[in-house]
């Protein structure tokens, strides 16, 4: 599966593009985030809070045209992002101004 | 020949200036970490070209960065590539993990209630004074953290917040541990600074903390004035020399201190307003203390318009304005409280930063001064290195 980081995210990683990793069984949000901080531990900490893993409150996933920011982290993910046809997009919030 | 490092943290990023000894011609790099605040960075007193880096953002929280190249490259500790390719395993992604000892506990709110501690950022890292791999993190809200493998994990030292902890109240500029100063003749004796707690001193090497405000008087910001805690001291500072004399910029009034803050007596003088934020002594000289005034806590700029700092020779109470270099008039920038610093050259520099992006030096003491440079974002922390 694909997911696009927001740029800070992608710095930090030191990835370039999206980022591929083989969808977790089952595929839900929370395997999928388990799964992007297990190849990138430096992102352990800016997606969801280190101990709680509650997303932090500026970020915000997308998949699919719909926002499951809000959806909890056992929601298994639309299919067309299980197999690459669709990004998981994890994105910094707009912070208006 | 000697060669100084200053490393500036501000809204946007980090910048190294790097001078010879002369420090009149300045290399500029940087952006480190573009886009992020940068609340400080501090070099290892043991190896210089370790320095640690307090990276943060309201949308992806903190990040620690290290340096072991004096500030060429950096890595969060723990996933250089030689540490991915680890015998242990994948590091666990921890350097950036500061969780509250034991029960999180409450401070008090805003509206009188209590409120959780909550993690926010780390506002200042003091790197030890004998160990590369050992540095306090001063966190918001107010906590101290300690590393000892490099920054790779940290771990709170609670027994701060035991200090009557559920007393402290946030200021309109947060709840934080902002100054942290070891003391090289004694390394159980460690002394922090809390905005808006007051200052705070262990001798036991982090366990158990006291309260050092007495003498402190705050009519306008607390119901007694003369409270043990609660007390918005903006900065701390001493000489290596003589640890037990501190000197304090408080929210208003400057202070000194002959006892490790046992007491402490006001030595505002003839300074033009005794609001301010930073506060240092000279390199050489122990009783040389330097504060840049601002107006007022409702107005953060200088007086008039006046860039001054202003130098006291004699520990206090007599300051004479420094100016050649500054500018004098129509400035109406701030420096805030991490953002001046002295070089240990003889004579000793002195560098300071403003909200306006420009960062100050001086060769001699502060005689005079001149812009290394102009335009950075706001300037949130200055520190220097003076390498061999």
């Amino acid at each position: 599966m694909r997911i696009v980081l927001p740029y800070h995210l992608r710095n930090l990683a030191r990835v370039e593009g999206e980022v591929e990793l083989d969808a977790p069984n089952p595929p839900t949000i929370g395997a999928v985030l388990d799964a992007l901080e297990a190849r990138y531990p430096v992102l352990r900490g800016t997606v969801r809070d280190h101990g709680t893993l509650k997303r932090r409150p500026f970020v915000r996933f997308f998949a699919c045209k719909e926002d499951l920011s809000l959806e909890p982290p056992d929601t298994v993910l639309p299919e067309a992002v299980v197999k690459g046809d669709e990004p998981f997009l994890i994105i910094g919030a707009m912070a208006g101004g | 020949m000697s060669k100084i490092r200053v490393l500036v943290g501000t809204k946007k990023g980090a910048f190294v200036l790097s001078a010879d000894g002369k420090r009149k011609q300045w290399d500029v790099s940087g952006p480190h970490f573009a886009g992020w605040e940068i609340y400080h960075l501090k070099g290892s007193p043991v190896d210089t070209n370790r320095i640690y880096a307090s990276q943060s953002s309201g949308w992806f929280g903190q990040i620690i960065q290290r340096s072991d190249d004096g500030g060429k490259t950096w890595t969060p500790p723990g996933s250089s590539p030689e540490e991915l390719k680890s015998p242990d395993g994948f590091p666990k992604g921890e350097s950036n993990k500061f969780v509250y000892e034991g029960t999180v506990g409450t401070h008090k709110w805003y509206d009188g209630t209590q409120h959780p501690w909550e993690f926010k950022r780390v506002w200042h890292l003091e790197p030890s004074l004998t160990d590369p791999n050992t540095v306090y993190a001063g966190a918001e809200d107010a906590a101290i953290f300690k590393t000892v493998d490099g920054g790779k994990t940290w771990k709170e030292l609670p027994g701060l917040r035991g200090a009557k902890g559920n007393l402290w109240q946030p200021g309109a500029g947060g709840m934080a541990v902002h100054t942290i100063l070891l003391d090289k003749t004694n390394p159980n004796r460690i002394f922090v600074a809390i905005s808006a707690a007051g200052a705070f001193r262990t001798d036991d090497g982090g366990k158990t903390w006291k309260p050092i405000n007495k003498g402190l008087k705050s009519p306008y910001e607390l119901p007694d004035p003369d409270a043990e805690v609660g007390h918005c001291v903006h900065r701390i500072a001493l000489h290596p020399s003589r640890p037990d004399v501190l000197f304090m910029q408080k929210h208003w009034d400057v202070l000194r201190t002959d006892n490790a803050g046992d007491l402490w007596q006001d030595v505002g003088g003839n300074l033009p307003t005794d609001f301010g934020f930073p506060i240092d002594v000279h390199a050489h000289e122990p009783n040389t203390v330097y504060v840049v005034p601002i107006k007022s806590d409702s107005e953060h700029y200088p007086p008039d318009g006046k860039l001054r700092v202003f130098r006291s020779r004699s520990g206090g109470n007599d300051w004479e304005p420094l100016t050649k270099g500054l500018p004098q008039k129509d400035c109406y920038v701030n420096v805030l409280r991490d953002a001046m610093c002295v070089d240990s050259l003889e004579p000793c520099g002195i560098y300071f930063g403003t909200t306006g992006g420009q960062v100050y030096g001086s060769a001699d003491s502060g005689n005079t001064w001149e812009p290394i440079v102009r335009d950075l974002p706001p300037v949130y922390s200055v520190e220097v290195q003076t390498l061999s």
